[in-house]
Order: C-alpha cells, then sequence, then structure tokens
C-alpha cells in the first residue's frame, strides 16, 4: 500500500514538473512576431520599453478601453499597453489622459504641452491596400476618409479617370506620412472583410531618403549647397583600367 | 489562526481593489504602480530603480510613489510586503501546504543557497544598467501573475502552475525566500523597520512548532535561547510563528525600544 501510494506522488509530482516544464519551453520557443501599436507618446520603442513600469494605468485612464496590457502570449512585452486599431482605434483625446496618468513618463509628456498635442503624435501610419480597396475597383465609398478625425489633411481623396467605364471617376484615398497621427480610425471604418487600409508601426513602412538630397523648392534645404565644393576629381585611367581588366565577368 | 485568516482577506481584498473597477476610486494601477484614492501615488521601489538604472530619469510621481512604499516599509512595516500583498505568496504558501499534506516534506531535489536571491539581486540591476531595460519587470512573476489576476487572462495561470512545481516539488519555499529579488530588495531595505516580532524566552517550552512553520528559519535562532527580537529584514512578519505558538512566548511588537527600556 505504501509503495503505490508513493508510486502516485512519484507520478503526480512527474507530470506536474513535465507540464509546467513544457510550458516554459513553449514560452522560450515562442516567435513574437507580430505587428502592434503603442499608445500615444510611445514612439521610441527603446525609450518606451526601458520607462514603462508595466502598471497599468494608461489602460485605466483610456476611456474608450483601447488600450490593452499584453499578456505572455501577446506579441508585445509581457504587462506593456498596445492596441488594435480595427478592434478599438484611438480616438484623440483632446487631453490625453492615458499619458497624463503615466507614473513614470514612458508616455512622453511632452505631448500634452505642444501646442497641437494630439495631432502631433505618431503612433503609426495608415497603409492603403490598393488591391482590396474596393475604391480603387471603381466602387464608390469614402468610409476611411470619412472617419479620419484629420480628414483632407491625413487623409485625402485623389480622383483619377476610370479607364474602364470611361466615365466614372476613381476616389482614391491617399495618406499623407506627415499629418497620419495613426489612431486607426480608418483601419476601424474600413468596409471591406479585413481592413484593406491599415495601421502600422512607422518603422515597419516608411523608408528615408538621406540628407543629401536637395530639394530645389525647399529654401532651407539650399543651405546644403553652401560650402560644397563644386569641383568633381575623375580619374581619367579608372574607366580604361575597368574596360581593359580580364576580371569584367 | 487569527493571523493567517487576517493576512488571507488582506491579500484578498487588496486584490480585489485592485481587479474591480468600481474600486478605481481607492486603488487603480497594479503592484508596479498605482493611485491610492486617486492622488497618492504607490510605486514599487525596486521596479523604480531598475528603471532609473535603465533611462536615467525618473518622472516626479515615480519617485514619491517609490518613496511613500519605501517609508511605510521600511520605517513601519518591514518585509510585510511579501506576506500581506503579494499574489504570490498564496500559490507557495498553498505549495508549501500541498508539501505537507502529501507528505514529502524532506523531499529537496534541488538545495539553494539563501543568498541566491541577493545575487539575483545585484544581477538584475547590473542587467538593467547594461541593457536599458528594467530587467525583472520584464520577466517579473510577480507582475504576470497579479496583472493576470486583475486585468484577465489565461497564461498566467501556467506561470502560477510553475511556480507551485517548483515550490512543491523542487525545493520547499524556493520562490520567495531563495529566488525573488524583489524579497531580497526589501530584506535589504527593511532593516530597521519598526514593527517586530518579540520573544520572550521565558515563557517558550521549546517545542519549535514556530521554527517548522516559518518561511524563513533562519530568523527565529533566538528561539528557545534567549529574549529577542526578530531583527533580520528577511523576515516577512507574516505572523505564522505567533499562530502556532501555545506557549505565548512570540507577539508583533511596535514599540520595541520602550520595552526594552522597562526590562
Amino acid at each position: 500500500m505504501e509503495s503505490r501510494r508513493e508510486f502516485f506522488i512519484k507520478s503526480f509530482k512527474g507530470l506536474c514538473l513535465c507540464a509546467g516544464g513544457g510550458f516554459l519551453a513553449t514560452l522560450a520557443l515562442k516567435a513574437d512576431e507580430g505587428v502592434f501599436l503603442r499608445p500615444p507618446g510611445a514612439e521610441d520603442e527603446e525609450r518606451f520599453l526601458s520607462k514603462c513600469i508595466r502598471c497599468g494605468l494608461c489602460v485605466k485612464a483610456c476611456p474608450y478601453d483601447t488600450l490593452k496590457l499584453a499578456s505572455l502570449l501577446d506579441a508585445p512585452a509581457n504587462g506593456t499597453p498596445f492596441f488594435k486599431p480595427r478592434e478599438i482605434p484611438c480616438y484623440l483625446c483632446e487631453d490625453i489622459p492615458c499619458i497624463k496618468d503615466c507614473p513614470t513618463d514612458a508616455l512622453d509628456k511632452n505631448y500634452l504641452k505642444k501646442e497641437n498635442g494630439v495631432k502631433e503624435l505618431k503612433m503609426g501610419i495608415a497603409i492603403v491596400d490598393s488591391a482590396s480597396c474596393v475604391a480603387h475597383w471603381g466602387i464608390q465609398c469614402d468610409a476611411c476618409y470619412r472617419a479620419c478625425p484629420l480628414i483632407d489633411k491625413a487623409l485625402k481623396i485623389e480622383t483619377k479617370r476610370n479607364e474602364r467605364t470611361a466615365k466614372h471617376a476613381f476616389l482614391l484615398p491617399v495618406v499623407d506620412h506627415e499629418y497620419c497621427v495613426g489612431c486607426g480610425l480608418c483601419e476601424k471604418a474600413c468596409i471591406t472583410e479585413e481592413a484593406a487600409i491599415r495601421v502600422l508601426p512607422r518603422n515597419y513602412v516608411l523608408g528615408k531618403a538621406g540628407a543629401h538630397y536637395v530639394k530645389g523648392w525647399d529654401k532651407q534645404d539650399e543651405n546644403k549647397l553652401k560650402n560644397v565644393g563644386t569641383q568633381r576629381k575623375l580619374d581619367d585611367k579608372k574607366a580604361k583600367d575597368y574596360l581593359n581588366a580580364e576580371d569584367l565577368l | 489562526m487569527k493571523y493567517l485568516i487576517l493576512r488571507r482577506v488582506v491579500q484578498i481584498l487588496i486584490l480585489a481593489l485592485f481587479a474591480f473597477s468600481a474600486f478605481d476610486f481607492i486603488l487603480k494601477g497594479d503592484l508596479s504602480s498605482s493611485k491610492l484614492f486617486s492622488t497618492i501615488p504607490l510605486s514599487d521601489p525596486f521596479a523604480v530603480l531598475q528603471i532609473y538604472l535603465a533611462s536615467f530619469s525618473i518622472d516626479f510621481m515615480a519617485l514619491l510613489g517609490a518613496c511613500v512604499v519605501l517609508v511605510l516599509y521600511g520605517v513601519f512595516l518591514g518585509r510585510a510586503f511579501c506576506a500581506w500583498v503579494c499574489p504570490v505568496n498564496l500559490i507557495t504558501d498553498f505549495a508549501a501546504f500541498v508539501r505537507v499534506k502529501f507528505g514529502f516534506k524532506s523531499n529537496k531535489s534541488l538545495v539553494l543557497s539563501k543568498n541566491l536571491r541577493y545575487y539575483l539581486l545585484i544581477l538584475v540591476l547590473i542587467l538593467s544598467f547594461t541593457l536599458s531595460l528594467p530587467v525583472f519587470e520584464g520577466i517579473s512573476y510577480i507582475g504576470i501573475v497579479h496583472r493576470g489576476i486583475i486585468f484577465g487572462g489565461a497564461s498566467w495561470l501556467f506561470v502560477a502552475f510553475v511556480i507551485f512545481c517548483i515550490d512543491a516539488f523542487l525545493s520547499p519555499r524556493a520562490t520567495c525566500s531563495h529566488l525573488c529579488p524583489l524579497g531580497a530588495f526589501y530584506a535589504l531595505m527593511t532593516r530597521f523597520a519598526l514593527l517586530k516580532i518579540e520573544h520572550k524566552v521565558s515563557k517558550c517550552t521549546k517545542c519549535y512548532h514556530c521554527v517548522s512553520v516559518c518561511p524563513e528559519k533562519q530568523v527565529l535562532w533566538m528561539i528557545g535561547k534567549e529574549s529577542a527580537s526578530v531583527n533580520s529584514g528577511e523576515c516577512i512578519r507574516c505572523g505564522r510563528c505567533i499562530d502556532v505558538c501555545n506557549d505565548d512566548a512570540l507577539s508583533f511588537n511596535i514599540f520595541d525600544l520602550r520595552k526594552k527600556d522597562e526590562k
């Protein structure tokens, strides 16, 4: 009897330890790729992660229940706030209560002082998938355009002749990256089964042209041309050497 | 039993105050940082220290909150956070209970040093500085369990289960008194707190019930030897020893200094 009891205890123990170890292994193996948006004022992910105390006060402060705290199985680091615009977008409260309630300045308090407040936020950027946007098919829809809180600034309608019918116009939504704050109201409003306009983190989407290009129409940019040596130093022999060297192919 | 029941009531009450948004006006946030009555900030001083090391700047509210908590525990309550507030204590106490009930009391698969938590504490602080991340906050099982309870979700249950397994099957009281860097931090910070357990040797019958239930046995070195207060910061003020003592030899004592003069 004693040995049977011992056997059950040992098996139970082993079972529990295997289950626990298995769970830890799953966590370790989980690839936490996934796109998510941070709350207002958390553009710089590195700065945000170094300051976020993971208290959830921003989640509680949000009047629309937009923000969620990541659990272990969500893509962002555990306990940090994020939101999914297709479910609940950010409604851009004028007084930004989530930033106000953040105890550690992880959500940048400078936005509370800035002149344009919420309109200067950069949570993400909206991207239109022209393949599934019905406006691009020629069906009239301006749901995202109407939903945009920065209508005609962040989201504009571009008209284009519809060659197929030859008498209609395409009304195409176009995002201006300088104004788009990434609130996700357009993604929420999109009528297609899966949103054809999506808000993605800016660093996933935006490129960078580099500082050496000069915009001729920008007075400030012309300053780059001051004190620039215009003398190009060309090596005459270089081209010949290149052609004569036999390692062309 | 009275302190045990009182402790469970306090633990569950605090969880309830955090969890239901109807009580937001009393307590809002979680154990890392919260607001009491929407005005008094409370912050985990260990988390604030890590954030400071990680980012070299700290918001005034967080600092103030950390000071409030630090003064509360450092001056008055000692390491009571571990026994009266921390939700992980519920799990580890349950694991200890299972250990006794199932009778694998002496079964130690893993022998850990009591000082391991201090090394982990130093490691956490160094890593926070070098990685620019509040390292323990990222992996904190206390945070995971607490947030899991108050914000919902299921994955925390598995973490709770793993903690239970470690404590019940691998090493007794491993999580709280051998591994937890937060406990170590509080032990260091609350070395001189006023609330203490007092032992009167004249009443002690040397049954050692108190030592056998104590989660931090090393702090009760004086049992049966001399009248003294438990001065170690490692005592979590759970009151278990007082509960089991049939001889009235142990009691909570706040004004240690005054009593000493009377003797």
